[in-house]
């Protein structure tokens, strides 16, 4: 039998591969580029230009536990703690740059997408200004209606158009426009291999638990314009097929007793610790907003498509989209109920929680946790009232099953 | 008959410290609707032009209990007095809202007004950030046309490109007006003390900005007629979203602190931009917005630093004040980088975290005591 490459070695040679790739670039003068996680990289991608993800980054730093020190810089450089953590620990890094989680080369210039926030745009301003660098921003105005309006999706064509000059500045080289075309089919087709990967954990039981899924995230967005990463999610679809086909569930040792979904982003620095206060009462995290983020398909050579589908992540959308999408999820993934991370670093989230929970549950009538935490803010979690909060989810999803069995009983005891 | 400076004085401060009573008196006289005005900046023009009274809602000193039901504590204060307003029903005479989504916060707020306050009829709109590329100069026209139309249906009648450029003309008084009050206020800075200028100032946004600006163009004329006045406290310029609440102010009066400019989003960055150039009325106010600066606002070339320091150059002034609004996002980004600055152009800088239900006022009070009697000392 030949020995194959899992998917999870390929996904850590390639990420290993993509950081010392991007620090070679820098050393023989190539350009690099620091980028949002869901911005076009379709553009960068065609010019040839390496591209570095601070927020994998700082998330692959929160994961080592090693944020404090890049925190503690920043703050003592006068950002609030109250700041987005992912931007405090890359403008500390940016100074400090030596990190034993991995480093990252400086940027020629940034790239910057604030369909997942506006807080990037300020973060990015100031990288631009400390490091003297020019700044692309890509503006994908807030949808309150439940669509992107055409008249977004013209102004974001115009950026694009506008972006593409910059970049033809910035390098000294024209844009090759038929490679564009190819680049997009790629990502595209790589998105909808994420998609039907992650969707594969509707099994049940799943053969996914939802902590891999926070791994590959790292691989979609670094890797999404390009066929290693279309490779990789159509092996990880194979083994998860495998895994459907004889019946095994997320883990050897447990059986995989309910299903939740995890809204928002992961506590990297607690991500062992939240996991197993999962698994220990037999909740697999099965999916969460994650993979329709990275979602983006349209047609190649389909400019308005793209600017479609990048307007159209789930945090630029209204709350009603929000809160249809979970309740989709629900169904989908025949959840038992949902965690809501209320993370310090993400107000845009933050905020409209209460309201979707009180939606979801009315819609879906599937119970819900919040709890307080950070994505890498090492302080702002508390493990006690994180157990105490699955703790309280489990008991009201055990309450929901043996309300549904008695249910099922009674219908038996009529029909028989 | 002519008023005196003190009567002038009262009544804005009136009109600022008793908004409600005030806009339901500008509804009477006028006969108008009133449409309120979220921060940071919204089409008032049209809201004028149409007929109708641009209201500004920029929180207030209020008990947060309705509004938990929506956000957590950590919400900047301003949108969490406003959530707890409109859900009282502080906002029930206005015939609509209009939330523009500049931050992460007012996206938010935004939708979950649709539900919070679900008689209110609301008028989201986005302001691009990139509105200094024609897209986004075309993109803010379009969006500004929609909420014309939005506007038209409030009002119920339809808004002329006449219309239009009255309002501007009158907005474009108010501004010329405002710019030239900030800047007398270094003449007369103990009648136009800390307080009294942001009365004077906020005044504006419960009143019609006709008859407003005839008040402060008089009240100027006035003051021009005195001599100027003397001075041997601080002069600063002061930075933020805005300068409240009012034990804050009374603590800079206290210890003699007069604010030479300022740089706040609630009083000189509404009306420092004067109109652009344009073939309509609506490109006219786009290409304004082209032109305006603001933490809310795109500007990679991150000028704030600079701006204060010609400020503080400019107007003589001894320091800068940073009233830093609380868990505002895009000004703790900026402070880190104008800090910088103003200590390589060593500018001293007094750093106040304010809130607007603050309880901690007290410790405010010691801290630009502290900031005055360190200067006294240089």
């Amino acid at each position: 039998m030949d020995q194959k490459v899992s998917s999870k070695d390929l996904l850590g040679q390639m990420l290993a591969k993509h950081y010392d790739d991007a620090i070679e670039a820098k050393k023989a003068g190539e350009l690099v580029a620091w980028s949002t996680s869901i911005a076009p990289q379709e553009l960068l991608e065609t010019m040839g230009i390496k591209v570095v993800y601070p927020e994998n980054h700082a998330a692959a730093i929160g994961a080592r536990k090693c944020a404090q020190e890049f925190i503690d810089y920043s703050e003592s450089g006068g950002y609030s703690t109250d700041l987005c953590s992912y931007a405090r620990v890359n403008l500390g890094y940016m100074n400090i740059q030596e990190s034993t989680a991995g480093n990252i080369p400086l940027p020629d210039f940034i790239f910057c997408c604030n369909n997942i926030c506006n807080t990037v745009i300020k973060w990015y301003e100031n990288i631009a200004k400390e490091l003297n660098i020019p700044m692309i921003l890509f503006d994908m105005p807030f949808n309150h209606t439940y669509e992107v309006p055409d008249h977004s999706v013209k102004y974001i064509r115009g950026q694009f158009d506008h972006a593409i000059v910059q970049l033809e500045e910035i390098s000294g080289r024209k844009f090759d426009h038929d490679k564009f075309k190819e680049v997009m089919k790629i990502s595209s087709e790589t998105a909808k291999w994420w998609k039907k990967a992650t969707a594969l954990a509707a099994a049940k039981p799943s053969p996914l638990n939802g902590f891999d899924l926070f791994n590959y995230m790292a691989a979609i967005v670094c890797m999404r314009g390009k066929q290693e990463g279309l490779d990789i999610f159509k092996l990880w679809a194979e083994e998860l097929q495998g895994k459907i086909d004889r019946g095994e569930g997320p883990w050897k040792d447990t059986e995989e007793q309910y299903r939740v979904m995890w809204d928002g982003i992961a506590c990297w620095p607690y991500l062992a610790d939240t996991y197993k206060v999962l698994k220990k009462n037999g909740i697999n995290m099965v999916t969460s907003t994650y993979p329709d983020s990275w979602t983006i398909v349209y047609d190649s050579d389909d400019l308005d498509g793209m600017a479609r589908a990048y307007s159209s992540n789930y945090v630029n959308r209204n709350l009603e989209y929000g809160a249809d999408n979970i309740v989709q999820i629900v169904k989908d993934f025949s959840l038992d109920g949902v965690v809501f991370h209320s993370n310090r670093s993400c107000k845009l989230m933050d905020f409209r929680t209460f309201e979707v929970q009180r939606k979801v549950h009315a819609r879906t009538g599937v119970p819900s946790v919040i709890f307080d935490g950070d994505q890498t803010d090492p302080r702002a979690f508390s493990l006690a009232q994180y157990e105490t909060r699955i703790q309280a989810l489990k008991e009201m999803m055990e309450e929901n099953k043996r309300e549904e069995m008695m249910e099922e009983n009674k219908k038996e005891r009529i029909d028989g | 008959m002519m008023n005196s400076i003190e009567q002038m004085i009262a009544g804005f401060e009136e009109q600022s410290k008793y908004p409600a009573k005030a806009v339901a008196k500008v509804m009477k006289e006028t006969g108008k609707k009133a449409v309120g005005c979220f921060p940071y900046y919204t089409p008032e023009e049209i809201v004028y032009a149409a007929g109708m009274l641009p209201i500004g809602l920029w929180g207030g000193q209020t008990e947060i209990k309705a509004a938990d039901k929506y956000l957590q504590s950590f919400c900047c204060s301003i949108m969490r007095a406003n959530v707890e307003m409109g859900m009282k029903g502080t906002y029930d005479s206005l015939s609509a809202v209009i939330i523009p989504t500049y931050c992460d916060t007012l996206k938010c707020i935004c939708e979950n007004w649709k539900t919070a306050v679900p008689n209110n009829y609301l008028i989201p709109m986005v302001y691009p950030q990139n509105i200094r590329i024609e897209a986004g100069v075309t993109y803010m026209m379009a969006e500004f046309k929609r909420v014309q139309a939005e506007l038209e249906k409030v009002s119920g009648r339809a808004i002329t490109e006449k219309d239009l450029l009255d309002s501007i003309e009158v907005y474009e008084s108010y501004r010329k007006t405002m710019q030239e009050f900030v800047k007398i206020v270094n003449q007369y800075p103990n009648t136009l003390n800390a307080r009294t200028r942001h009365f004077i100032i906020k005044a504006a946004y419960f009143s019609d900005k006709k008859s407003y600006t005839a008040k402060v163009a008089e009240l100027i004329a006035e003051l021009k007629k005195l001599p100027e006045e003397k001075f041997d406290g601080l002069k600063v310029v002061i930075t933020g979203i805005l300068a409240e609440p009012d034990a804050l102010l009374d603590s800079f009066v206290e210890n003699n602190i007069a604010f030479a400019a300022d740089d706040l989003a609630q009083e000189s960055r509404q009306f420092r931009t004067c109109i652009g150039a344009g073939k309509t009325a609506i490109e006219m106010l786009a290409r304004r917005m082209s032109e305006q600066s603001c933490s809310l606002l795109y500007d990679d070339k991150k000028t704030r630093g600079q701006l204060l320091i010609n400020l503080v150059k400019e107007n003589t002034a001894d320091g800068v004040v940073v009233s830093m609004m609380k868990f505002c996002d895009p000004e703790e980004f900026d402070y880190p980088i104008f800090k910088k600055e103003l200590e390589a152009a060593k500018i001293p800088m007094l750093y106040l975290e304010i809130e607007q239900q603050m309880d901690a006022a007290e410790q405010i009070r010691t801290r630009i005591q502290s900031f005055a009697e360190m200067m006294a000392k240089h």
